[in-house]
């Protein structure tokens, strides 16, 4: 655990870069410092490794002051990913990972094995070991910065912007395998960021900072959409946290209706009496694998022969599916507005439909949603 | 030395060079000069290395001190290298560091700014990344500010040996000079051509020697600068370029 307490940053001249923060930043969890551009997040994050001397207040890791520590023995303690990975041109991919088990005397094989162990860890090829950092994509080099950070296995991780340098596709596959990462190594993170998007995906808390390095808000992330404390945090979240705050909904307690399936070789008439008894105008065509074909309308059926088999019609397409069982009601919802007929299709690990979702049912779900603000398990996507 | 004396012939009447007193010259004084002519400028450029890099380390750290230390080193530069010989020359006489004081002030010129821009282009995040890793201010620079430098220092150390070993032969008007006293004393004092054709042959062929073992240096101590492209283990010549 990481505790500030009445923390402030006052430079000669008079700037203010953080003032009187108190904050405890939760052990084996990711804590997201974010903020607008000048807010102290960055300045918040270097106090913890003794990068910037804090003017007042204390800071302590486990209870000890930092202060009672030698700045260059508490940094070698501390892993650290800096924005645009910050690797060594002038040494080895295998040699940047090693560095820090170098600084504290590992003997040579035993720093190339961790090295060597740190790459398989964070997904680098082991052919990678010998480059130079300048022959690598951002996505590799960033990986590099990571497994570097932790070579010398350290509880406390920092990253200041890892990954704004990498373009988003990149982006997004990095934060999933930091948050792999995180379920397996269970590292004290502190993750600074000024993209609000990123914050909610990865972290376990959320530390908003304003302007003039005051701590706005400090809470869950699924808490903080729901219930910003005031303008300011409301307008930094941005207009659509209501929808974003469906991510922390499981998709798997929508109700899925199995009516509005049909056989692709069910007749066009039996079709059509299945969607009238079941008041369901559209229906979906599934194969023989229960996999999606396209949607069907009544009015479609309605206007063939009823002997036609329905896997014969014109469908329509059904546009994207959400995972039952790992989706959030937000990717459910995504996909109902995406899709023509309006209604999105569940399906299973296997892309076997389980039901399909009406706007309609989505929104009483989204209604329960907001109506029981603390609940919600964590879901991806 | 003796021979020389006696063939003395005016210029345009002999041939541009003449082989035989290059044959019976060639130990004495041809190779004779040619180590002093070396010695002349690896002495400047070692002694000049050793005096930018400190001064170059300082004039990183402590920006407002670069101004300073860059307008001295022009100042002296602008003094006409025929003046500073001749000044010297009470103190130093004719000891090789009547030559050797000016060609490592001429040498500062060029390395100082190499190696203090060097140094100040390592990236800040590498350099940060290197605070936060728990390097030591002297491990820092040892390990990773240097070595990130030492592509533009050797970049000056070609420019600067190459000045130099050109430079040399000026400091003959006061009787050193290596190759250049073969141009002037043994040349142009007595209108004898192939001593001047000598002496510029194997000063330029010098410069080339020199600036191509520090090319090798270069590739040796900085293999990674040539590993843009995505590609396994290191490569020697291919497509490198001589530059």
């Amino acid at each position: 655990m990481i505790t500030f307490t009445g923390v402030s940053k006052r430079y000669p001249g008079g700037t203010v870069a953080v003032d009187q923060l108190d904050l405890e930043v939760p052990a084996a969890r990711t804590t997201v410092l974010v903020g607008p551009s000048g807010c102290g997040k960055t300045t918040t994050l270097r106090m913890i490794n003794r990068m910037v001397e804090h003017t007042e207040g204390h800071i302590a890791i486990d209870g000890q002051d930092i202060r009672a520590r030698d700045p260059v023995a508490l940094r070698r303690s501390i892993g650290y990913v800096i924005q645009q990975a910050g690797l060594f041109p002038h040494r080895t991919v295998q040699h940047n990972i090693a560095t820090v088990p170098f600084l504290v005397g590992t003997t040579r094989r035993a720093a190339l094995r961790r090295s060597a162990e740190l790459m398989e860890l964070v997904g680098l090829a082991p052919e990678l070991a010998q480059r130079y950092p300048q022959q690598l994509s951002g996505g590799q080099q960033q990986r590099v910065g990571v497994a570097r950070a932790l070579a010398a296995d350290p509880p406390i991780l920092l990253m200041d912007e890892p990954f704004s340098a990498v373009d988003p596709v990149v982006r997004k596959s990095l934060q999933e395998e930091l948050l792999r990462l995180q379920r397996e190594l269970r590292k004290t993170i502190v993750f600074v960021t000024h993209d609000i998007d990123e914050a909610v995906r990865i972290g376990d808390a959320i530390a908003v900072f304003r302007p003039g390095g005051r701590l706005a808000q400090f809470d869950h992330p699924e808490h903080l959409l729901a219930e910003p404390v005031d303008e300011f945090v409301e307008a930094f979240l941005g207009y659509d946290r209501g929808v974003r705050r469906l991510s922390f909904f499981p998709a798997s307690e929508l109700q899925l209706r199995r009516a509005a399936i049909v056989d692709a070789d069910h007749p066009a008439g039996a079709a059509l009496g299945q969607a009238r008894s079941k008041d369901e105008p559209w229906l979906l065509a599934v194969d023989s694998r229960e996999h999606p074909l396209g949607w069907i309308h009544a009015d479609t059926l309605a206007n063939t022969a009823a002997t036609t088999p329905v896997g014969e019609l014109d469908l329509v397409r059904y546009g994207h599916v959400f995972t039952v069982s790992t989706d959030s009601l937000r990717a459910a919802l995504d996909a109902a507005m995406l899709s023509p007929a309006s209604r999105a299709v569940g399906v299973d690990r296997t892309g076997r439909v389980l039901g399909v979702v009406r706007q309609t049912d989505l929104s009483a779900a989204i209604w329960d949603a907001g109506g029981n603000g603390a609940a919600g398990t964590r879901a991806h996507g | 030395m003796a021979t020389v004396l006696r063939e003395r012939v005016p210029m345009g009447e002999d041939p541009l060079i003449r082989w035989d007193w290059v044959w019976n010259n060639l130990d004495d004084p041809i190779l004779a000069l040619l180590l002093e002519h070396l010695h002349l400028s690896l002495v400047p450029l070692l002694l000049g290395l050793g005096i930018a890099l400190p001064v170059g380390i300082v004039c990183a750290r402590w920006q407002r001190v670069y101004p300073w230390a860059l307008t001295t080193v022009n100042i002296l530069y602008a003094v006409p290298s025929i003046a500073l010989f001749f000044l010297l020359l009470p103190y130093t006489s004719f000891s090789l560091w009547t030559a050797i004081i000016p060609l490592t002030i001429y040498s500062l010129v060029i390395l100082l700014p190499n190696v203090t821009d060097g140094l100040r282009q390592v990236p800040d995040h590498v350099r940060q990344a290197a605070v936060a890793m728990g390097f030591g201010p002297i491990r820092r620079l040892v390990q990773v500010e240097l070595p990130v430098a030492t592509p533009a220092v050797i970049a000056g150390l070609r420019v600067a040996a190459v000045a130099t070993i050109s430079m040399v032969s000026v400091a003959s008007l006061v009787g050193l000079g290596g190759l250049g006293q073969l141009i002037l004393s043994w040349g142009f004092d007595r209108q004898f051509a192939t001593p001047i054709v000598v002496g510029t042959v194997l000063s330029v062929a010098l410069a080339f020697a020199v600036d191509g073992l520090l090319v090798l240096t270069q590739r040796w101590l900085t293999p990674w600068t040539r590993m843009a492209a995505p590609r396994r283990g290191p490569r020697i010549g291919g497509g490198d370029r001589w530059r």
